[in-house]
């Protein structure tokens, strides 16, 4: 569903910072997948969600949604399409907001922002029962201003209002790596969940390990802009945090001795 | 005394419409929009103007508003397109409108409105600013409650959020802007035909204005929950207009009242921030005591001992 056809990102181009990211990068993305993208710094995996959700234009090559070629759309008419939720929490919601207000923000993702009035009272049983989902007692909380939530609440809440419009595409950029572990297990559980009722199509950049082990059906390991390792099914099953560690440990002696 | 009441009235009822202008940029889309002195001018001007040239006081006003958007949409465009500061974009709007005033008014720096029709005309001056100020305070309030507003607010809030939702920000901070300006330009129009002439330095000290009067309004209504944020536009403007008209009978002259403005801010500013210093400090005090009762606790567990 979604294509990267021989894409090159280059920053600074011409000056002595000049820093290639990407260099002819392709990937095929299937509908049902949950991709879990590691890798070390630099490796990437910001830039590939930036190129994804528009903030970041590429030098060449093409990128494919559903058919439609999407590489010269902007920020803002690539996410009518695609949800992103960043590390940071406060990013995803709007704190002076209540929950309720902000689901019927999210709501409209997608359709025109008029003058028809925003908040419809008859929501409010579909808000109670999409956030119930969550089992964080938000449902009890909708005329709460966002801001009196903790991180991992807006985290969850962030989630709700992300796949609310039906994306075609989710993003998750280490979206549990600001909230404490417990908490992290809580979401990330909550996103499986959710992931998995809606069939969405998902592409998770973490840092955690036993995460990317234990979620999704698909891992990619970025390194300098190439893929190191790209497994699914039954052999991403199959494969040992020990593994794993190991090639994280060749990618930084090869770093030593470049 | 009851002229000078009513004179204070009428002109917050004015000044007002400027504020609800100024409430949109400064606290709802958190842009530092100082053209507000030029397009208050340019308001006045375009009304005064046409006015002179035989046109109808009332359409005159929506003339005023269209010149005070397109100011906006100007301050807007360096913004968004051309990538310049917000405030510094303001400035160089608010520079060229001094100009570009002085061409409206046909180089004359005060163009009196003698013998000429206005909008308050054989009406009553109270009562027309009422159903003015009221109309803009509805228009203000219900906006507020549409898409659209709530987009205005998510952007001065979490832009990040906005963009998320497949809206182009820009285009909405251009109109927010435009929007703000006409309501500034409206509150000229409406003032130069109040006060019978239009002049060149009418818009100076509008923004400073603006700010007081929302500072002080804010300041008031911060512990109410007021979804009705037009009300405390309007209260502000009143207590403002009426701490300048005080210290005007107070014998400052006229030409003192921007310092006073000034000092007006600071004080409202001072007196919000040191409120949170204030209650901070209690917590301290508290957190100390409980702390001394520990202590006491332990000394009297060890003699106890």
């Amino acid at each position: 569903m979604l294509k990267f056809e021989n894409i090159s990102k280059t920053f600074n181009k011409g000056s002595a910072n000049e820093q290639m990211v990407f260099n002819n990068f392709s990937m095929d993305i299937g509908k049902d997948d949950f991709i879990c993208v590691l890798g070390s710094n630099g490796a990437g995996k910001s830039t590939l969600l930036n190129i994804i959700s528009g903030k970041t234009r590429v030098d060449e090559g093409k990128m494919i949604l559903n058919g439609i070629d999407v590489t010269m759309d902007t920020e803002y008419e690539k996410c009518k399409r695609i949800s992103r939720i960043f590390q940071d929490p406060s990013l995803g919601t709007n704190p002076s907001m209540t929950i309720y207000e902000n689901l019927s923000m999210a709501k409209n993702k997608g359709k025109r922002f008029g003058l028809s009035f925003l908040i419809n009272k008859k929501d409010e049983e579909y808000f109670k029962k999409i956030l119930g989902v969550l089992c964080l007692g938000l449902e009890d909380k909708l005329n709460t201003p966002v801001s009196q939530l903790s991180g991992g609440q807006r985290q969850s809440l962030a989630l709700i209002m992300a796949v609310i419009g039906e994306p075609e595409l989710l993003l998750l950029d280490e979206h549990t790596a600001a909230l404490d572990p417990k908490t992290s297990e809580i979401v990330m559980d909550i996103t499986e969940k959710i992931v998995k009722e809606k069939g969405l199509t998902t592409i998770m950049v973490t840092h955690n390990i036993d995460h990317a082990l234990k979620y999704g059906n698909r891992l990619i390991m970025l390194h300098r802009g190439n893929k190191l390792i790209d497994i699914s099914g039954d052999a991403k099953n199959s494969l040992t945090k020990k593994e794993l560690l190991g090639l994280f440990k060749d990618i930084s002696d090869k770093n030593l001795f470049n | 005394m009851n002229g000078f009441v009513i004179g204070i009235i009428q002109q917050s009822l004015i000044f007002s419409i400027a504020v609800m202008g100024i409430y949109i940029t400064y606290k709802i889309l958190k842009f530092a929009d100082l053209s507000a002195d030029g397009s208050f001018t340019l308001g006045a001007s375009v009304s005064a103007i046409l006015i002179t040239k035989g046109m109808n006081p009332f359409i005159s006003l929506g003339f005023a508003m269209l010149a005070g958007a397109m100011a906006g949409v100007a301050t807007g465009l360096l913004n968004v397109k051309l990538k310049i500061q917000d405030m510094l974009s303001s400035i160089l709007v608010m520079v060229g409108l001094y100009s570009i005033n002085l061409r409206i008014m046909m180089g004359k720096a005060n163009l009196p409105l003698l013998n000429q029709e206005s909008i308050f005309t054989d009406k009553n001056i109270l009562l027309m600013l009422c159903i003015i100020t009221f109309i803009c305070a509805a228009f203000f309030t219900l906006l507020f409650k549409t898409k659209l507003g709530y987009l205005l607010k998510g952007i001065g809030d979490n832009e990040n959020m906005i963009t998320s939702l497949g809206i182009n920000t820009g285009s909405i901070k251009i109109f927010a802007l435009s929007l703000s300006n006409a309501f500034i330009a409206l509150s000229g129009g409406i003032l130069a035909q109040y006060q019978g002439f239009s002049d060149i330095n009418m818009g100076t000290g509008t923004m400073i204005m603006g700010l007081a009067s929302i500072i002080i309004g804010y300041n008031i209504f911060r512990k109410i929950n007021l979804s009705n944020s037009s009300i405390f536009c309007i209260i502000g403007t009143l207590l403002y207009r009426t701490s300048i008209a005080l210290s005007l009978r107070f014998g400052f002259n006229p030409s003192d009242l921007n310092l006073i403005s000034s000092i007006i801010v600071i004080i409202a500013l001072s007196i919000g921030n040191s409120r949170e210093l204030l209650a901070n400090r209690r917590r301290y005090s508290l957190g100390k005591e409980k702390f001394k009762y520990l202590l006491g606790l332990k000394k009297a567990g060890s003699r106890n001992a």
